[in-house]
């Protein structure tokens, strides 16, 4: 048995709600440590960072299912919409610190809102997330057909791209790890279309 | 001369050494009311320091990584002494002075001043420390000089963040002759007494507490008398953001973020923003300062 193979099998006795416990209480954790100062002496904008980019982190992830089977033949599909709506809600997590703990009032949300274009573009992000959670069920599918389906859910690259966007813009001086992230999501969106056009091309 | 400039706060206000190790357990109220009345003497008009864990263990110094907590890691490599600054432009008694023979016979102060950084932070530190305008007028400046550059020490193998090349280090700042001449102006050996952490810029640093944080240099290891406005770090590496003033001014938001209000540290999860004051508070102090500047153009 390869490596790939026995991997796989590890896997088929992991049922896939188990990431929505691991994240839910992830997030639990992480919150509990901001309240008792686990977090250092300004848990909120630590907690901020720290939700947007498990949530980043988890779209990457999500992104990865495919090319990963691909490339390696280790098949976690069947976690995909566990990871894809864990996602959701990481990125609900940070939004609602940045608006609720971080700034604090509805009228400067939406000024920082349309005011900022990091901030714009995080919300975008998180705006076009929204239809995907909603049709992360088997009726949605069923309802919307398979086709007009995936064509929806293809948002998940501009969603990613805007969120490491998002993280770039708002880093002080030359930091790495955005770059790091937008570069891996750029890089799985040309791989994608490469398969795209041999495909089309078949 | 010194005694130029007096605080509001007193020698009252600063929070004894046993009180500010311990006041996360006063706000949970495990120390007896004693304490608690020692501590609760700051009338609600003055300012109350941060502890010397929250000033120690978040810091913006990217020598030592960008992180928040990564200057209290990292900083313990910086080498502290022998330490020695060169003093040299538009000076009398040019220079590569110790530490000490810079500071010799200048009165050390303590100065309790409210420190504003550009993210939209702040905390209340006791510093202590020597007025630039003493140290100035030792080394002798002379009447053409009309800035002051200062720049950080670089020990690339003893700092992670120079390695990374997030800036162009040495990371370097500058003052108007009459910023850097004015009594509230200082260059800080420490803070609640003690001599001041690496990561909060060991051994001396400056401190002008009506611009945003970064304009006040750590670990100085020059200053330089010149008649030319001095490049300065975060304006080399993004001018539409970062001014050579950058005097703290709510009504001048950063292009990426509102400087409107601001968090003090230490409130935990739910700290309330704050309006952030002109000038950091000290308007009264320093306005004459900017006297015919547009403070919108000259960020």
């Amino acid at each position: 048995m390869t490596l790939s193979q026995s991997i796989n099998s590890a896997l088929r006795t992991v049922p896939a709600w188990t990431i929505y416990i691991v994240c839910a209480v992830w997030t639990a954790w992480l919150f509990y440590l901001a309240l008792t100062g686990g977090l250092g002496v300004e848990p909120i904008n630590a907690l901020e960072r720290e939700y947007g980019e498990l949530g980043l982190q988890l779209l990457v992830l999500g992104l990865l299912v495919t090319p990963l089977r691909k490339w390696t033949g280790v098949n976690l599909l069947k976690f995909r919409r566990a990871i894809g709506v864990s996602a959701f809600f990481l990125v609900l997590a940070h939004f609602s610190v940045w608006a609720v703990l971080d700034v604090q009032s509805l009228e400067r949300v939406w000024t920082e809102i349309v005011k900022r274009p990091y901030v714009t573009v995080g919300m975008a992000s998180f705006v076009l997330m929204i239809p995907l959670a909603l049709t992360s069920n088997n009726l949605s599918v069923r309802k919307l057909g398979s086709a007009i389906w995936r064509k929806l859910h293809k948002l998940t690259y501009p969603i990613a791209v805007l969120g490491a966007v998002h993280y770039l813009w708002l880093a002080r001086g030359f930091q790495w790890e955005p770059i790091i992230y937008l570069a891996i999501i750029l890089g799985l969106l040309v791989a994608r279309m490469k398969w795209n056009r041999a495909r089309a091309m078949a | 001369m010194a005694h130029r400039w007096t605080n509001d706060l007193t020698q009252a206000d600063i929070t004894p050494k046993p009180v500010y190790l311990n006041r996360r357990q006063i706000l949970a109220g495990t120390v007896g009311l004693g304490a608690i009345g020692f501590a609760g003497g700051a009338h609600a008009n003055t300012l109350e320091p941060n502890t010397l864990e929250e000033i120690t263990t978040y810091n913006n110094f990217y020598e030592f990584g960008t992180g928040k907590s990564d200057p209290a890691q990292n900083a313990h490599k910086l080498v502290t002494s022998p330490w020695s600054i060169k003093v040299d432009g538009m000076v009398d008694n040019p220079g590569e002075y110790s530490l000490a023979d810079l500071l010799d016979g200048l009165p050390v102060e303590d100065r309790i001043y409210r420190f504003r950084c550009v993210e939209a932070w702040s905390m209340v530190i006791p510093w202590n420390g020597i007025e630039l305008a003493d140290i100035l007028n030792k080394v002798g400046v002379q009447s053409r000089a009309k800035y002051v550059a200062f720049e950080t020490v670089v020990q690339p193998e003893n700092m992670i963040g120079v390695q990374r090349r997030v800036l162009d280090f040495p990371y370097v700042e500058g003052l108007r002759l009459d910023e850097a001449m004015h009594p509230l102006t200082i260059m800080a050996t420490g803070i609640y007494g003690e001599p001041i952490a690496n990561q909060n810029g060991a051994p001396i640093r400056l401190v002008v507490p009506w611009k945003y944080g970064f304009k006040s240099i750590k670990s100085i290891v020059r200053i330089t008398l010149t008649d030319q406005e001095p490049p300065t770090s975060w304006n080399k590496a993004n001018a539409r953001e970062y001014g050579f003033y950058s005097n703290v001014n709510p009504n001048v938001d950063h292009p990426r973020w509102s400087q409107a209000t601001e968090r003090r540290i230490g409130g935990g999860l739910f700290a309330p923003r704050i309006d952030t004051l002109l000038f950091n508070g000290y308007e009264k102090e320093v306005a004459d300062l900017y006297t015919g500047q547009d403070l919108t153009v000259d960020i």
